[in-house]
């Protein structure tokens, strides 16, 4: 315990001398992430000097191995860190697939060759990565995915089409799901493979959402050409890999509500906008609802708490994950419907100065995706409903 | 903030389980309900429980209690509301244990302490009067009166009240109905001249009691905690008590949701297993998520109390609206999935209900706290 305290006083300490103060303002824009890669252009100077001061001390991915760029920390280390973080409101120094998503793969399925070429990168913000996964005919059925990757003795050939690739614009590298045999069962055959998104036959066009903003991409391979050392895990049995990946990426949308929360509560925008009478909010049939989403959204943070808490305790999160994932997202939808409610005609405002170009406007319609990524919410409650109720047929 | 169990933990509640599935099942409450009972629940078993150390589980190891904390306490309520075990745990061992505790005298605790751990007696706390929970609404009267005081008003859903031995009666001293100022507390006898009592059946079979007070004369020392400031002993007790029935909605809800899904394996029509329609699984699915949810939540709140956590009352309030509507929820979607026999009474879902309808109602529903939360954030 008393580790934890003297790690906790260095942190604050580091963080105090180091954070720079334009990296200690809340996010108002996409643009303060930092999300690194070949073609980063940095936003600032103390943009550039917060991620490098983080990569020096391996806080950029603090739970990882120093051979692979982390600081070797636990997870109460960890937490620890993110809480002295929050505490001053210190930016995450970097935003990543490559951190939240490949990272863990490689960590698990990796041969030490790959996570020694591919981890360090990751942490120093050097190479930024998109994932490959849903395509045209395989969304919420992901297993029936048909990007063909044939053997061609020393190297892979794979031609097909992915969809919902996030920023592969302007990704360096790509994590890929591609079929490596066809004759079986759909789980069976596929297979995860890296490669450079500069390789010939890679194309990459952003594809226009409802926000206005473009965020995904539809990517093009034709003919691409793939290492064998880069095929991650056992050939055919890349589902494994994905799956596994797949729990992540729920556990990290799940929480976004929680992200957001860190933002200005619902009831103080509501407040802001419709005013207090009475020291209560103006408008008695939307303090009800904002009431009620608080209330779920602590219970829910809470929840996440607790499941992580019982994973460390040597539980598997497992199918619960699919459950964080589905309340989650539902309950961000809600609260933003919620906000437009409050914010009325200023939260309709798309192009004006004082609505930040309509920053809440389109975050409103991007969280109409959270429930469709990863998985539908659909999907979410097939899961639930075979792995955990074990109803029949499910 | 102790959401996952400890070893102790975990080991009280597989005794408790096992206690009231064996001890008191559904069963023995239909009993007791077909039977007419006088008293409402088994005073062999509320003994038992006693020597359990359950009674006394928020009472100090001085006064003859074994001091476990609320997270205990949640832990048995859980159980107790999965069996719909009928007994005063509630009113005696949470509520009048958590008011005497907090408010009482030397005396006061050396009197009534030891006796409820010992399940040697029951106590009520006689605190609303309209339809709905609303502590500030008190509007009973206690008037000086020689060295003592004369109290007169009407008290409705006195849980046990029919049966006490005593009762814990908030009366305004000061102050006009509405003001959370001005309010006492005194503890006085069912017996003493001018308090008159119905006993009121319940939809869950349970007790409570309407209780009349026409000048009931007590003396100064049937004060609890400090005269006009009852609020100060009443927040701490009414904290108790709604993360108390929180855990046990819990419970309820819990067993009502386990045997919905458990039904819609069996039962079939079409020639299928209704539980493979997707519209039932999606709305079991949800539910299951709901349930989560509101186990975080109570789990929170019960160590929040434990911790003395300055934000207890938020915590609990929480706790108390979510279970308030989660538990409902699974008691509604229980009857809708077991279709026709759900509204019989042989089937226990529709008892669940009831109960459940119960437990949400006391201590102020899920709007109450809602409203509540909203105030204490300032909107």
């Amino acid at each position: 315990m008393t580790d934890l305290k003297a790690f906790a006083a260095q942190a604050r300490e580091w963080l105090e001398a180091n954070c720079p103060e334009d990296m200690r303002q809340p996010i108002s824009s996409d643009k303060d992430l930092c999300w690194g890669g070949r073609n980063w252009e940095f936003q600032s100077e103390a943009q550039k000097t917060w991620l490098e001061r983080m990569v020096a001390k391996g806080w950029t991915v603090p739970t990882w191995p120093k051979e692979y760029g982390g600081a070797g920390l636990s997870r109460a280390e960890e937490n620890i860190l993110k809480k002295e973080m929050a505490r001053i409101g210190a930016r995450s120094p970097l935003s990543s697939f490559g951190i939240w998503m490949l990272g863990p793969a490689l960590l698990k399925f990796g041969t030490e060759e790959q996570k020694l070429e591919h981890l360090p990168p990751v942490a120093r913000g050097e190479i930024r990565w998109c994932q490959g996964y849903s395509e045209p005919n395989a969304g919420s059925d992901l297993a029936s995915l048909a990007t063909k990757c044939e053997d061609k003795g020393d190297h892979f050939i794979v031609n097909g089409q992915k969809v919902w690739t996030s920023y592969a614009d302007q990704a360096d590298w790509i994590f890929c799901l591609v079929r490596t045999d066809n004759t079986g069962k759909k789980h069976h055959g596929i297979s995860f493979v890296l490669f450079d998104m500069e390789t010939p036959g890679v194309d990459a066009r952003p594809i226009k959402l409802i926000s206005g903003r473009s965020p995904f991409c539809e990517t093009f391979f034709e003919d691409v050409r793939v290492e064998k050392k880069n095929l991650v895990g056992t050939r055919d049995r890349g589902w494994d890999v994905a799956k596994y990946l797949l729990t992540h990426e729920r556990e990290m949308i799940g929480g976004q509500g929680q992200l957001e929360g860190q933002g200005r509560p619902l009831h103080e925008i509501a407040a802001s906008s419709l005013g207090i009478e009475d020291g209560r909010l103006a408008d008695p049939m939307l303090r009800a609802k904002v009431a009620e989403a608080e209330i779920d959204d602590w219970a829910f943070s809470l929840t996440v708490a607790r499941k992580l808490a019982e994973a460390k305790a040597g539980a598997s999160l497992g199918a619960d994950s699919s459950m964080l994932k589905y309340y989650g997202t539902e309950l961000n939808k809600r609260k933003y419907e919620l906000m437009m409610d409050a914010t009325g005609h200023d939260g309709l405002e798309w192009e004006s100065d004082r609505s930040n170009d309509g920053k809440l406007a389109r975050s409103w319609l991007r969280t109409k995706g959270n429930s469709i990524e990863g998985g539908t919410s659909e999907v979410q409650l097939n899961i639930i409903s075979k792995h955990i109720l074990q109803l029949p047929g499910a | 903030m102790g959401l996952v169990l400890n070893d102790d933990e975990v080991m009280l509640r597989d005794t408790a389980e096992g206690f009231f599935a064996n001890k008191s099942p559904v069963t023995a409450l239909r009993k007791l309900r077909d039977d007419r009972d006088e008293t409402g629940f088994d005073r062999a078993l509320w003994k038992e429980m006693a020597d359990m150390g359950f009674a006394g589980v928020v009472i100090e190891e001085d006064h003859g209690g074994v001091d476990m904390g609320f997270m205990a306490a949640g832990l048995i309520a859980e159980q107790m509301g999965r069996n719909l075990s009928a007994s005063p745990f509630l009113s005696t061992a949470i509520l009048a244990a958590t008011a005497i505790r907090e408010g009482g005298t030397a005396e006061q605790k050396a009197a009534w302490l030891p006796k409820i751990a010992g399940g040697e007696a029951i106590i009520s706390l006689a605190l609303d009067e309209g339809p709905k929970h609303h502590p500030a609404g008190t509007s009973a009267t206690a008037e000086k009166s020689g060295n003592g005081f004369k109290l007169n008003g009407s008290k409705a859903m006195v849980v046990d009240g029919h049966i006490a031995d005593a009762l814990i009666v908030a009366a305004r001293t000061s102050g006009e109905e509405g003001d959370a100022e001005g309010i006492s507390l005194f503890i006085l006898d069912p017996k003493t001249k001018g308090v008159f009592t119905e006993r009121t059946i319940m939809v869950d079979s349970r007790n409570a009691a309407r209780i009349e007070l026409d000048d009931v004369e007590v003396s100064g020392d049937a004060l609890l905690g400090s005269l006009d400031e009852g609020m100060a002993v009443l927040g701490k007790v009414l904290n108790a008590g709604r993360a108390a029935v929180a855990a046990e909605l819990l419970g309820a809800g819990s067993q009502a949701f386990e045997s919905t899904v458990t039904y819609i394996k069996e039962r079939k029509q079409f020639g299928t297993i209704i539980g493979e329609f997707q519209a039932l699984q999606h709305r079991a699915s949800h539910l299951y998520s709901e349930m989560e949810i509101a186990r975080s939540a109570v789990m929170a709140a019960l160590t929040a109390l434990d911790d003395n956590d300055s934000k207890a009352d938020l915590y609990c309030a929480m706790a108390k609206a979510k279970l308030g509507s989660v538990a409902k929820l699974a008691s509604q979607e229980g009857v809708q999935m077991f279709g026709g026999v759900g509204m019989t009474d042989e089937y226990d879902i529709g008892l669940f209900m009831k109960r459940i309808r119960v437990l949400q109602e006391l201590f102020g529903d899920a709007h109450y706290h809602m409203n509540q939360f909203a105030l204490a954030n300032k909107f």
